[in-house]
């Protein structure tokens, strides 16, 4: 994690709170290889206990204060990652009836490493019966001469509930970008629910054309998963021209946006609109 | 393989009467929003479908040429197509294709396939069934699906643009060494797949395809269906 803001990466203000400042690390760092965890289930007492909680390398987890029956969880950057040739892992497992919020304090920035190897950042979750998962992790950031594969991969109960927000901004102020293959693997029920992989910047042939990106510079998807979807699906309207209000095959949807900066595409993606009494609240 | 060629011919003809020709492969609203206007922006389009559409597709037409189960490659195309407008549209194309394929190179698969959905699988998948049942292997059916995913965009640009068809035709020519690559790259992850499952079959994705395909839906008066 860097402590680049996700708002001002574009040139933008923002209204965030203040940073923490990850220890610097010099580009002839040798690669990392990092793997944090969390365990969440239930405390008993109606709401959610962390009975593991291991930060590793640039992976700092801070509890912070519960949330309903929510336990919240911030991910900060404690050095400058992924850089070439990191392989960082991230795996939240929820037991039934969990709830946990993971949020992180700024926007992972994709930097070169050293050698010109990829760097690797892989994240795992499983979400039990009646657990409940918010992953809103700030954008990822890929910088010029960066490249990084990242694979999230989740797997939920049949009754888990899910919101993930996913944001990627191609480029910091006016610069292109490197290259990022993505991606997100959700199964439920054991049965493949959606699976998308996006590849951006050089190398990724046709990348910026009119079928994928059409020179827009920021790219997100929130995907929310209910059962209350079978019975009451998403609101249809789009949020905004370059966005989609997307009911997937299950009771679920995802809200698919490309926008100029990632100020415009956060507007496109905000969880609220679509988080109801009832449905995926905590 | 070499034996087999000329049913491929046969497949990946434009005239194969499976319907393709009513859909222009989000080329439609991709020139309404003035994103592809000529020869060279309609050729970065056709290259990012093939990348993303086009070697999902190509997977999946692999895997079921290769002869993994249909039903589960229907479940792993629904997940890799998000946009329910283009599930709808793979059916209905599935089901064109399942009928003219039963016809041309009748087999007991196509046959069960038909009756275990009536409703139609995703046409990749079909493709791949059908592929198999006309003796060809697992990458000619992702020549085919590749291929497909770029002829129907640019024929239909030709239409929505009055572009010069042999513009349009060197398109084509230009992506044909990368529909190699594609093919080659669908074929392997198709073996893959066999030990590993649908997971390991290729989910690459373009968003514009699919926000664009939900509202090219609502349209109320189009050219193409999709």
């Amino acid at each position: 994690m860097s402590v680049t803001d996700p708002l001002t990466a574009t040139g933008r203000m923002t209204a965030a709170g203040p940073l923490t400042i990850p220890a610097p690390r010099p580009m002839a760092a040798t690669a990392l290889r990092a793997e944090a965890r969390i365990v969440a289930e239930p405390d008993g007492r109606g709401g959610t206990a962390l009975p593991v909680l291991d930060s590793a390398g640039p992976f700092a987890l801070r509890r912070l204060r519960p949330y309903g029956r929510q336990a919240r969880v911030c991910l900060v950057g404690a050095m400058t990652a992924p850089l070439g040739g990191d392989l960082l892992g991230l795996t939240a497992d929820l037991r039934d009836g969990a709830g946990l919020r993971l949020t992180t304090t700024a926007a992972t920035l994709a930097l070169p490493g050293r050698t010109g190897e990829p760097a690797a950042y892989d994240t795992r979750i499983r979400v039990g019966e009646g657990a409940v998962l918010h992953w809103l992790p700030e954008p990822l950031i890929s910088a010029k001469g960066s490249d990084l594969r990242m694979t999230t991969r989740i797997e939920l109960a049949p009754t888990a509930r899910l919101v993930l927000r996913e944001e990627q901004v191609l480029g910091r102020s006016g610069e292109p970008p490197g290259r990022l293959t993505t991606r997100l693997t959700v199964h439920r029920a054991g049965r493949p629910l959606y699976d998308q992989e996006l590849r951006y910047g050089p190398g990724a042939l046709g990348w910026d054309g009119g079928a994928v990106l059409g020179g827009h510079r920021a790219v997100g998807q929130l995907l929310l998963v209910d059962p209350e979807f079978a019975e009451r699906p998403l609101p249809a309207e789009a949020p905004g021209p370059t966005a989609a209000v997307i009911p997937l095959a299950g009771p679920a949807g995802v809200v698919s946006a490309v926008a100029g900066d990632a100020l415009s595409l956060r507007g496109l993606l905000n969880p609220e609109r679509y988080v109801r009494d009832g449905a995926l609240g905590a | 393989m070499a034996g087999q060629l000329a049913a491929l011919l046969v497949l990946a003809d434009g005239r194969f009467p499976a319907g393709g020709h009513a859909h222009s492969g989000g080329v439609e609203a991709a020139v309404r929003a003035g994103r592809v206007q000529d020869a060279a922006t309609l050729g970065t389009f056709c290259q990012g479908r093939l990348h993303t559409a086009g070697l999902t597709a190509a997977g999946l037409a692999a895997a079921a040429a290769d002869g993994l189960d249909p039903l589960e490659l229907d479940t792993a195309a629904d997940a890799r197509t998000p946009a329910p407008a283009l599930r709808t549209t793979a059916r209905r194309l599935g089901r064109q294709l399942l009928r003219a394929a039963r016809t041309a190179w009748p087999s007991p698969e196509l046959d069960a396939l038909a009756t275990a959905r009536p409703r139609g699988v995703h046409q990749p998948v079909v493709l791949g069934m059908a592929a198999r049942a006309a003796g060809l292997g697992p990458a000619e059916a992702a020549y085919a699906a590749g291929y497909e995913a770029v002829s129907g965009p640019a024929t239909a640009a030709v239409r929505l643009l009055g572009l010069d068809p042999l513009a349009a035709t060197a398109v084509l020519a230009r992506l044909a060494p990368e529909l190699d690559d594609i093919a080659e790259h669908a074929a392997r992850a198709a073996r893959r797949a066999r030990t590993e499952g649908t997971d390991a079959l290729p989910a690459a994705a373009g968003p514009l395809l699919d926000i664009t395909a939900e509202q090219h839906a609502a349209w109320p008066v189009r050219l193409f269906a999709s």
